[in-house]
């Protein structure tokens, strides 16, 4: 495993243990996410990388293990502390996630609304300006149908840095955009990191994205960390399944085929069925 | 021992989702604050479960008055008591076909729409969407719903009565040509307003309240597949058809 970060942590994930549903997801799993960094989290599907973000905003609690937010332990917090910690953070889930009733304005008050004691037209111009960040401002009385799926997911980021958080989560930020909506959201997320000086969190499997985007990434596989550092020095890792996933070998330590008994197996097996 | 096993678990499973609709209900009601917000909302929502259930609200009470008085008017003229008509119409439509049929119309019209509503926010990650906004999804999307069918149920029974009994009047008067003074009058000298209709009311806010638990808290726990918010809205429905209808016997059994 190499490292290469000097920096001192923002989230800090340590030594975590999570069992969902009877299968064991994370194991003594650790990975320090340096502060004001744009670090990738890669890995297989399934590998559990969704599970870190959830870890992180304090959506499931550790069996075994720490997390931390500078000098915050987010797995201790009780529901009230929680809520007062998540208005740090900005989350751009998958699929955008916007109030389908709501206008691309209402959505991106919505916290703001919420959480301030703000006036509308001090809201107003917030929001206008965020639209402004990402490009869509022209949308605002728009709703989130009349849009597309990369639209859809600016007005959600425009959302998620509402209240302007020091720290930004971005589940799976590219998946299923065109060559142009990726571009902006590339573009987008570097923007935002370095004006707001946020630690960015990018959730994703898209190794080509990241080489352009990351100052750190980690891939996670087999239940914990297996390489962490630059995009560049990744590529030279002897790791065999680090390897596998960056050239998207289709057979290797994460094998092609489900685990199954012998085919031959099975296929007697329809013929004198049990 | 192990068909024993089946048959334990098999009967703690309603027992133990109605602890669970119980815990939730307990929870919605504990997390309730009324901020401007809210008030908002609740008000949209109104609207929503309210005033968008009135067509078929009006429709259907129109038609089951203009049924119930032709079915009555024939059977009471064979006595000689066709004048009647008028009291057994609103006697039986404040004590039970009001809050019932408005409640299983509702639960059909506003309560499928609440649960499917709330169960494709879960599905598209709205609910997580809240909570990751440090806004609490029961206060933001199940209170104002619950609230709002609270308030819309027992305005629709009323809404069904007026609209059923002008149909009883239409059918009564203008087709069978009794007198509208002896309509009116018999109508005014034989309801009592707590006993018949008061009672019908407190049957009407029962009802509501059962009607927005059910839809929300199907919603709620409404699996995020396709499947799961379709198998929610039809649990909605039966459920809050089956439960109504026994409230509506034990209210009954009560109030007489």
């Amino acid at each position: 495993m190499t490292d290469v970060s000097n920096n001192s942590p923002a989230i800090s994930l340590r030594e975590i243990s999570l069992e969902l549903g009877g299968r064991v997801i994370l194991e003594d799993f650790s990975l320090d996410i340096p502060a004001g960094k744009v670090t990738a989290v890669m890995g297989p599907s399934g590998a559990g990388k969704t599970t870190v973000m959830r870890l992180i905003t304090g959506q499931l609690k550790p069996d075994k293990g720490e997390v931390w937010i500078d000098d915050v332990r987010v797995d201790q917090l009780k529901s009230r502390e929680l809520n007062q910690m998540r208005r740090q953070i900005g989350v751009l889930l998958q699929n955008g996630a916007l109030f389908t009733d709501l206008t691309c304005f209402d959505n991106v008050a919505l916290p703001l609304r919420e959480h301030t004691d703000l006036p509308e037209s001090l809201i107003r111009r917030l929001v206008l300006l965020k639209l402004q960040t990402v490009g869509l401002r022209g949308a605002a009385d728009m709703y989130p149908r009349e849009l597309s799926g990369g639209m859809n997911r600016r007005i959600a980021t425009a959302r998620a840095m509402a209240m302007d958080p020091s720290i930004m989560l971005y589940d799976e930020p590219f998946a299923g955009l065109d060559p142009i909506s990726l571009g902006v959201s590339l573009r987008l997320i570097r923007d935002i990191n370095h004006t707001l000086y946020t630690t960015s969190v990018v959730i994703t499997h898209d190794v080509d994205q990241v080489a352009k985007l990351a100052d750190f990434c980690c891939i996670i596989s087999d239940r914990r960390v297996v390489a962490t550092g630059h995009p560049d020095e990744l590529g030279k890792s002897s790791h065999e399944l680090v390897q596998q996933f960056l050239q998207g070998i289709p057979d290797g330590p994460v094998p092609f085929h489900y685990p199954a008994p012998e085919l031959a197996e099975d296929l007697l097996e329809s013929e004198h069925p049990r | 021992m192990n068909h024993d096993s089946n048959q334990g678990v098999r009967f703690l499973a309603p027992v133990r989702d109605l602890g669970r609709a119980g815990v939730f209900l307990f929870t919605a009601i504990t997390h309730m604050r009324l901020t401007r917000l809210q008030l908002a909302e609740t008000l949209r929502q109104v609207y929503f479960a309210g005033a968008r259930s009135l067509v078929i609200i009006v429709t259907g009470g129109f038609f089951v008055g203009l049924v119930l008085s032709l079915q009555t008017y024939d059977t009471l003229t064979r006595f000689g008591a066709g004048d009647a008509v008028s009291t057994v119409l609103a006697l039986s439509l404040f004590r039970e076909l009001g809050p019932v049929l408005t409640t299983l119309l509702f639960a059909g019209r506003a309560g499928t729409s609440i649960t499917a509503e709330i169960g494709l926010m879960r599905a598209t990650e709205q609910l997580d969407a809240l909570d990751l906004m440090a806004i609490d999804p029961m206060e933001r999307i199940v209170q104002p719903r619950f609230i709002a069918c609270l308030i819309a149920v027992p305005a629709l029974v009323l809404i069904f009565n007026v609209t059923a009994i002008a149909g009883g009047l239409v059918f009564a008067v203008f087709m069978m040509g009794s007198d509208p003074i002896l309509f009116w009058g018999n109508m005014q000298s034989t309801v009592e307003l707590w006993r018949d209709f008061g009672h019908g009311m407190v049957k009407a806010c029962a009802f509501g309240f059962l009607a927005a638990w059910l839809a929300v808290y199907f919603g709620w726990t409404a699996r995020p597949t396709s499947e799961g918010v379709a198998l929610a809205t039809t649990q909605t429905v039966i459920a809050t058809s089956i439960s109504v209808l026994i409230l509506d016997f034990v209210l009954s059994a009560f109030m007489l």
